[in-house]
């Protein structure tokens, strides 16, 4: 009946206008997003981390990256490094003092990967990790042997955190990306030691990734964990808690019989 | 004569003859079900014990059938994911399994576990109560040493139990135990190799905690707690002052029907306290912390709290204090903390002694002091808690650093002075509150209550109202006993001895500061002196028209 309609007439015809839309505008996201990541380290890449270099960190660390009152050098620390400290939020650090605490991430995705690039043109230096070895399929037992014996020391068992020498810690693993782990080991960052691929092989750094994926995502089989922080707050709890609930229990059977 | 024999007629009256005739258990049931108990929440921590003992008892029998101590080596395949195939001993595989392969045995662990620290922290708050209110005097003194051997007991079935698991956490803990004793000059290494069955963890361990914590150290502890319950029996309970109640008397309610059914029914409401502990809040979570290791320790290693005062004595102690005899290495960072721990706790055990040989008091107690009313031994007792609460506080300077931003080194340090200065602190303060509070009640008895009601009289002169006691009150007020310093005397040749002086030296520490309890004569005197006021109280409250009826 319709079909002498024009096309752009026909009742589908702004359906199809949307979808074609949509996958030009996503499609056209994606590929361009795709762009960026391929073209990690690129001349425009580099040379806009380095503007954000200069108008953010050069302060402390140098107009050259080479380090200043401030900061430490950041020749040769790579993109895995400013990743981290960037991506966490603890850089542009707020105050100088033992350990820089994590707060909301300042710069978006694109100007972190920027200074990244900028930061690893200067000298090689740990690169940002293959996403091969962030999967959080690794052998959980084997991740959790070597977590307990490279780094449940300082981060306790199930990664809860501790603490360090003269205001200096270790902070509580809950929450923090594969990624973040994975760059943290690989760069040493702050107070903590480097484990390098000699040391942990990217697949034990997958292994012990899994292993804190596991016990974060799945919750202790007890009931609530207290922290996770072990006996002190069992006993801090069995205090306030169980005994104050027992003695609120006499006070009232005394009280009954008066 | 046969007549006036009454047969039983009903059922339970025909059993309960049979028994009596056979077993004569009237006589005991008379005795028993007539015992009279007065009525506090202070006198139930003692009973709080007793039922998570019975709770811990029920649970830790039920996890024998499933427990191996046994240190051989063995692979775990059990649900748990992050230790499947990890090598282990048999002793935490078992544990594991108990965790999450046997029904109910996740809350039956955690139950005893619970209940265990529940129960250590009941005898601790039982001692406490005993102490601040005097029940420690004659004749009670030895029923305080019982209880002190079971607060130790209660200690060393803690750290046994602690270690059974033989995950990385309690072997640390072992490790540690091992050091000290291994510090202790010529006998350490011998007691230590004998322990272990050689270096260090040994195969044998394992199976002799096991041994001390399910057979030794319980059988140990029922005994004491028998003896302490029938001098419990022999001296009858102590209560608090009131009308009526004197040293010679007890008043309350009988075991039989009254205590029987509090009891009982106690007993289910701390058991349902543990339970329900023991169902939302995991307890020592050992799946976390992985199999027994030399190497590894893990941050946050503490013991069970109980244990945490020495361990926070080993913290607290610093570590440069090694001295070097002949060639031999004394360890004083560890030996000074274990001697001062058994010099406090070796004060606490014959704390009643020393304060009986001070006062030279011979008089039987059985009316309770009001902790204010002893100023000197309530100081005492908040100083050694001080001692105490700041050695437990030393064994998490870590998680105080962490969690509160601040420097390990520097939580070190200020708790190193706290302990110190902390407990004289403690002392002086406490002794002035109680002191001001016997004032305060000295003033209370001599002039009543201020009741904030400001009353002009006729004349012009503006009083405020007091509101004079009930005789309740009042009694509570004055009915305790008031020492004075002893002098030196000389003995029957004429010498002063030294102990003589140390007693009067101790005494004038003890009592030289003190308020005396209001005297009849004194608190005659005082309502005399003010008629009006009284008159003002029982006449009249709150009508100005009636204030003339005051000055009549």
């Amino acid at each position: 009946m319709n079909s002498d309609k024009p096309l752009h007439r026909k009742p589908w015809a702004a359906g199809l206008v949307v979808f074609f839309g949509l996958v030009l505008s996503g499609g056209g996201y994606a590929t361009a997003t795709n762009v960026v990541e391929t073209e990690f380290g690129s001349a425009e890449q580099v040379s806009e981390g380095r503007k954000l270099f200069l108008a953010n960190c050069a302060s402390c660390h140098g107009t050259n990256g080479e380090g200043a009152i401030g900061g430490p050098s950041l020749i040769g620390v790579g993109a895995a490094s400013v990743d981290f400290q960037v991506g966490t939020g603890r850089m542009p650090g707020q105050a100088s003092g033992p350990q820089l605490y994590k707060k909301p991430v300042q710069f978006t995705e694109e100007q972190i990967l920027a200074m990244a690039a900028y930061v690893a043109s200067l000298a090689p230096g740990p690169a940002l990790p293959d996403p091969e070895f962030l999967r959080t399929d690794g052998n959980v037992e084997h991740g959790g042997e070597l977590f307990r014996i490279n780094c449940a020391m300082c981060h306790n068992a199930v990664g809860a955190g501790g603490a360090l020498t003269e205001g200096k810690f270790a902070p509580a693993l809950g929450g923090v990306t594969e990624k973040h782990i994975y760059e943290a080991m690989v760069t040493g960052p702050q107070n903590m030691p480097v484990f390098n691929d000699a040391n942990l092989t990217p697949e034990d750094k997958k292994d012990i990734i899994s292993y804190l994926k596991y016990v974060e995502n799945n919750p202790s089989v007890g009931g609530f964990a207290l922290g996770s922080v072990g006996p002190v707050a069992e006993g801090l709890f069995v205090w306030i808690f169980g005994l104050g609930f027992i003695i609120a229990i006499s006070v009232w059977l005394g009280a009954k019989a008066n | 004569m046969t007549s006036q024999v009454q047969e039983p007629k009903t059922a339970v009256g025909k059993t309960a003859n049979y028994f009596d005739e056979r077993l004569g258990l009237g006589g005991f049931t008379k005795f028993f079900a007539r015992k009279v108990f007065p009525d506090h929440w202070s006198f139930m921590l003692g009973e709080v014990a007793m039922w998570s003992f019975v709770v811990v008892i029920i649970t830790g029998t039920w996890l024998t059938f499933f427990y191996q101590p046994s240190m051989a080596h063995t692979y775990y395949d059990g649900s748990y994911a992050p230790l499947k195939g990890a090598e282990m001993t048999v002793a935490y595989a078992s544990s594991l399994d108990i965790s999450f392969d046997i029904r109910g045995g996740l809350i039956m662990r955690q139950m005893h576990h619970w209940g265990a620290l529940i129960f250590v922290a009941a005898v601790g708050l039982h001692m406490l109560r005993v102490f601040f209110t005097g029940a420690f005097r004659k004749p009670r003194e030895l029923n305080w040493v019982v209880g002190f051997l079971l607060f130790i007991m209660a200690m060393a079935a803690g750290f046994t139990g602690y270690s059974l698991p033989d995950d990385l956490l309690s072997g640390n803990g072992l490790r540690i135990i091992d050091g000290m004793i291994k510090g202790i000059p010529l006998i350490g290494p011998a007691i230590s190799s004998g322990l272990f069955g050689g270096e260090f963890p040994g195969t044998e361990v394992i199976a002799r905690l096991y041994a001390l914590h399910i057979m030794i150290v319980p059988a140990i502890m029922i005994v004491l707690i028998g003896i302490h319950l029938m001098m419990l029996v022999i001296h009858k309970h102590t209560h608090y002052s009131g009308p009526g109640r004197t040293d010679q008397n007890v008043v309350g309610y009988p075991l039989m029907p009254v205590y029987v059914a509090k009891a009982g029914g106690f007993f289910f409401l701390v058991f349902g306290v543990i339970a329900g502990i023991a169902a939302l809040f995991t307890i020592n979570p050992i799946w976390n912390y992985g199999p027994y290791d030399p190497s590894p320790v893990s941050a946050g290693t503490q013991p069970d709290w109980y244990i945490g005062w020495l361990d926070g004595a080993l913290r607290l102690a610093p570590s440069n204090w090694d001295v070097s005899v002949f060639g031999y290495m004394l360890p004083f960072g560890v030996l000074i903390p274990l001697v001062v721990s058994l010099v406090f706790l070796a004060l606490v055990a014959v704390y009643p002694f020393i304060e009986k040989w001070v006062t030279k008091d011979d008089r039987e107690h059985h009316v309770l002091d009001r902790p204010r009313n002893a100023p000197t031994r309530t100081a005492i007792g908040a100083a050694g808690v001080m001692f105490y609460a700041v050695l437990w506080a030393g064994a998490s300077t870590d998680l105080i650093a962490i969690y509160f931003q601040m420097s390990l080194n520097h939580v070190l340090v200020a708790m190193q002075i706290l302990l110190l200065i902390g407990p004289v602190i403690a002392y002086w303060v406490t002794k002035r509150a109680c002191l001001a509070l016997q004032r305060k009640d000295r003033e209370i008895v001599l002039h009543g209550r201020e009741t904030g009601r400001v009353v002009r009289l006729p004349h012009g002169e503006y009083i405020e109202v007091h509101e004079p006691l009930d005789k309740y009150e009042l009694w509570k007020l004055v009915d305790f006993k008031d020492y004075e310093p002893i002098m030196p005397r000389p003995n029957e040749k004429g010498k002063i001895t030294v102990a003589a002086r140390l007693r009067s030296a101790l005494s004038k520490i003890y009592f030289e500061d003190r308020i005396a309890p209001v005297s009849k004569a004194e608190y005659e005197l005082a309502h005399s002196e003010h008629p009006q006021e009284i008159a003002a109280e029982e006449t009249m409250p709150r009508r100005k028209t009636k204030a003339k009826e005051i000055s009549k």
